[in-house]
C-alpha cells in the first residue's frame, strides 16, 4: 500500500532547536528509505510564505498570497512511500528526522475508482 | 508471467518469513529492527540470487544477511546519534542461526512474548496476527471492525512495552508455564475462530488463517505435550475438518444438521479423535477438549440423527460447569431440544435471546428454528427478521434470507 507521510512543524523552529536536523542527515534519511525499496517521492518545502492558493469557482480563477490556512505548524516536505501496512509506513514516518522536532502525518493513499 | 525465481521467493516468503522474523528478534533484540531486517534481507535476496543463484540454505542466508543488514544500517545511524556502542554490540554477537532446534525455538518465544500477560488482550491478538501471522494492519482491523490507526497504535505500544518494561524473549520456565500457556492458547483459539468464522465481510472462510492457528497448535503441542493443548488442537481440528462442508457452493453456512458428512476430512478427524482421548485420559484437562469432546462426538455420527445427543448434553454440563457462559448455556439448550424435542429448549433460549444474549444473531436464529419446529410461522419469522438485523456477514445474512422466504412460501 501507497502512503504519505506528511511533515509538518513550526517553520520558526524546524531549524533552530537543539535536536533539529541537518540537512546531511535528513538527505542520509530518504537515501536509506530509498535504498530498501520503498521510497516513491520525497521532498522539502519552501517556507509557507512562498506559498501561492488557487480556486476556481464558477470558472473563475481565484488566486491568494500565503497558504490555504494559517497554522501553528506547517507543511514542510513529505514522503510518499510503499509499506506493507500502516505499522511499517509509521515505523519509517518515525523515523523521519523532522518527526524530533514537529509531526509526521501518515496517510493512507485512495486507490481512486476508475 | 511470474519467473521461476519470483515464485521461489515468494515461497520462501510465505513459509520461511515468520520464521526469520523470530530468530532475527533473538539476534537484534528489538522487534522493529527485525522486521526492518527481514525487509532488507528480502529485497537482497531478489537483487541477488538471480545474479548468484539460490544458496543452498535460503534460511539461514536470510537471517544472516538480515542481522548483518540491521547492524550496517545502525552503524550509519550511529553517524547522526550516539548508537555506535549498540551497534558494536550487535557486530560482536555470535550466533548459531541456522541451527533448526533453535529456530523452532524462535517461534516459541516468539509466540511467549506476543502472548505476554503483560500485554492486554486486544494487543496480544494484534501483535500475534501481525508478527506470527504476518496479516498486515489494515487486515486485522478489518477483521475487528476497528480502524486501521487503532490497531496500529496497538501493535505500536505493544512494542514500546515489550522493549521498556524488558518483556524476556523467552519460553517461560515450568512453574510458570500453566497461566503463561492459558494465554497462548486463547489466542491460537481466536486466531483460528478468526479463520473459521471471520467476523465480517464476505470472506467467511479464511482458511490461511486456521491453518496457521494449527500450524502453531501442533508446534505447541510438540513442545508442551499438555492436556489443554492437545484440547485444543483436537478442536481446531474436528472443526477445520468440517470445513469442506460447512459452506454451499453459494457461500452460504451449511447447518451441522445438513452437512454432507463424506465431506468431512477422515484424517483431521481421526488425528482430533486420538487427541481428544489423549487429553481425556490425562484428567488434566480443561475447556479446550470439552469442546474438542463435543466436536468429537458430531463427528463420529454418521448422520445428524445417528448423534449421540445425551451424550452431548453431558458434555455441555461439564463444560458449564468449568466455564459457564451464555452462549455455552445456549448451545446446550440446542442440545436439549435434540433428546427432548424443542418445547424443552424454548423457555431458556427465548430467555437467553432476550437477556444476555440479545445481541447475538445466533440466539435469535436458534429461537426462530424451535418456532419452526413447533410450528408457529409467525414467532418464527419474526426471530428470523431480529437474527438477520444483527447479522454482519453476507453469508450469514443470505442463509437468514433464505429461512425467510421458505417460511413465506409455506
Amino acid at each position: 500500500m501507497k502512503y504519505l507521510c506528511l511533515v509538518y512543524s513550526n517553520e520558526q523552529e524546524l531549524h533552530t532547536q537543539p535536536d533539529s536536523p541537518k540537512d546531511d542527515e535528513c538527505f542520509a534519511y530518504a537515501q536509506a528509505v530509498q535504498e530498501s525499496g520503498r521510497m516513491l517521492a520525497a521532498e522539502a518545502l519552501h517556507p509557507v510564505e512562498t506559498a501561492t492558493t488557487v480556486r476556481m469557482r464558477g470558472g473563475k480563477l481565484s488566486i491568494t498570497d500565503g497558504p490555504f490556512a494559517e497554522t501553528k505548524e506547517q507543511l514542510a516536505g513529505f514522503y510518499l512511500i510503499e509499506a506493507r501496512d500502516l505499522n511499517e509506513a509509521i515505523q519509517i514516518g518515525a523515523k523521519i528526522p523532522a518527526a524530533r522536532v514537529g509531526c509526521v502525518e501518515v496517510r493512507p493513499v485512495r486507490e481512486l475508482d476508475v | 508471467m511470474p519467473t521461476p525465481l519470483t515464485e521461489t521467493l515468494s515461497t520462501l516468503y510465505r513459509d520461511e518469513s515468520r520464521r526469520v522474523l523470530a530468530t532475527l528478534i533473538r539476534l537484534l533484540g528489538d522487534f522493529d529492527l527485525a522486521e526492518e531486517a527481514l525487509h532488507e534481507a528480502f529485497r537482497i535476496a531478489m537483487e541477488q540470487w538471480p545474479r548468484d543463484g539460490v544458496p543452498a540454505n535460503p534460511r539461514a542466508w536470510l537471517v544472516s544477511t538480515g542481522r548483518f543488514k540491521a547492524i550496517d544500517n545502525l552503524r550509519r545511524q550511529a553517524r547522526f546519534d550516539s548508537l555506535e556502542h549498540h551497534a558494536e554490540q550487535l557486530a560482536a554477537l555470535s550466533a548459531d542461526e541456522a541451527d533448526a532446534d533453535s529456530v523452532e525455538d524462535d517461534r516459541l518465544r516468539l509466540i511467549f512474548t506476543c502472548c505476554h500477560p503483560a500485554l492486554g488482550a486486544d494487543a496480544q491478538v494484534a501483535l500475534t496476527l501481525r508478527e506470527i501471522c504476518d496479516l498486515s494492519t489494515e487486515d486485522i482491523a478489518r477483521a475487528f471492525l476497528t480502524t486501521p490507526s487503532t490497531v496500529a497504535q496497538r501493535i505500536v505500544r505493544a512494542k514500546s512495552k515489550i522493549r521498556d518494561a524488558g518483556i524476556p524473549y523467552e519460553v517461560p520456565s515450568r512453574n510458570e508455564l500453566p497461566e503463561r500457556l492459558d494465554a497462548v492458547l486463547r489466542v491460537i483459539y481466536l486466531v483460528f475462530n478468526e479463520g473459521y468464522f471471520a467476523s465480517s465481510g464476505d470472506s467467511l472462510t479464511r482458511s490461511h488463517l486456521s491453518s496457521e492457528a494449527i500450524r502453531l497448535g501442533r508446534l505447541l503441542l510438540e513442545l508442551l505435550p499438555e492436556a489443554e493443548v492437545m484440547g485444543l488442537l483436537a478442536l481446531m481440528l474436528l472443526n477445520e475438518a468440517r470445513r469442506p462442508a460447512r459452506l454451499s457452493p453459494s457461500g452460504e453456512p451449511v447447518l451441522l444438521s445438513d452437512q454432507d458428512r463424506s465431506l468431512w476430512l477422515t484424517d483431521l478427524i481421526s488425528e482430533g479423535d486420538t487427541l481428544v482421548l489423549q487429553a481425556l485420559r490425562s484428567r488434566q484437562f480443561g475447556v479446550y477438549t470439552l469442546q474438542a469432546a463435543i466436536a468429537a462426538v458430531h463427528a463420529e455420527a454418521a448422520h445428524s440423527e445417528a448423534t449421540d445427543w445425551p451424550q452431548i448434553v453431558g458434555l455441555y454440563d461439564a463444560l458449564l460447569q468449568a466455564a459457564p457462559s451464555p452462549v455455552v448455556a445456549l448451545n446446550r439448550a440446542v442440545a436439549v431440544a435434540m433428546v427432548s424435542g424443542p418445547q424443552a429448549a424454548l423457555a431458556q433460549v427465548q430467555a437467553l435471546a432476550a437477556g444476555d444474549l440479545a445481541d447475538y444473531h445466533l440466539a435469535h436464529a436458534a429461537e426462530a428454528d424451535l418456532h419452526r419446529r413447533l410450528g408457529d410461522n409467525a414467532a418464527a419469522r419474526a426471530a428470523y427478521e431480529r437474527a438477520l438485523k444483527l447479522a454482519q456477514q453476507g453469508p450469514d445474512r443470505q442463509f437468514l434470507e433464505g429461512r425467510l422466504r421458505e417460511l413465506s412460501a409455506l
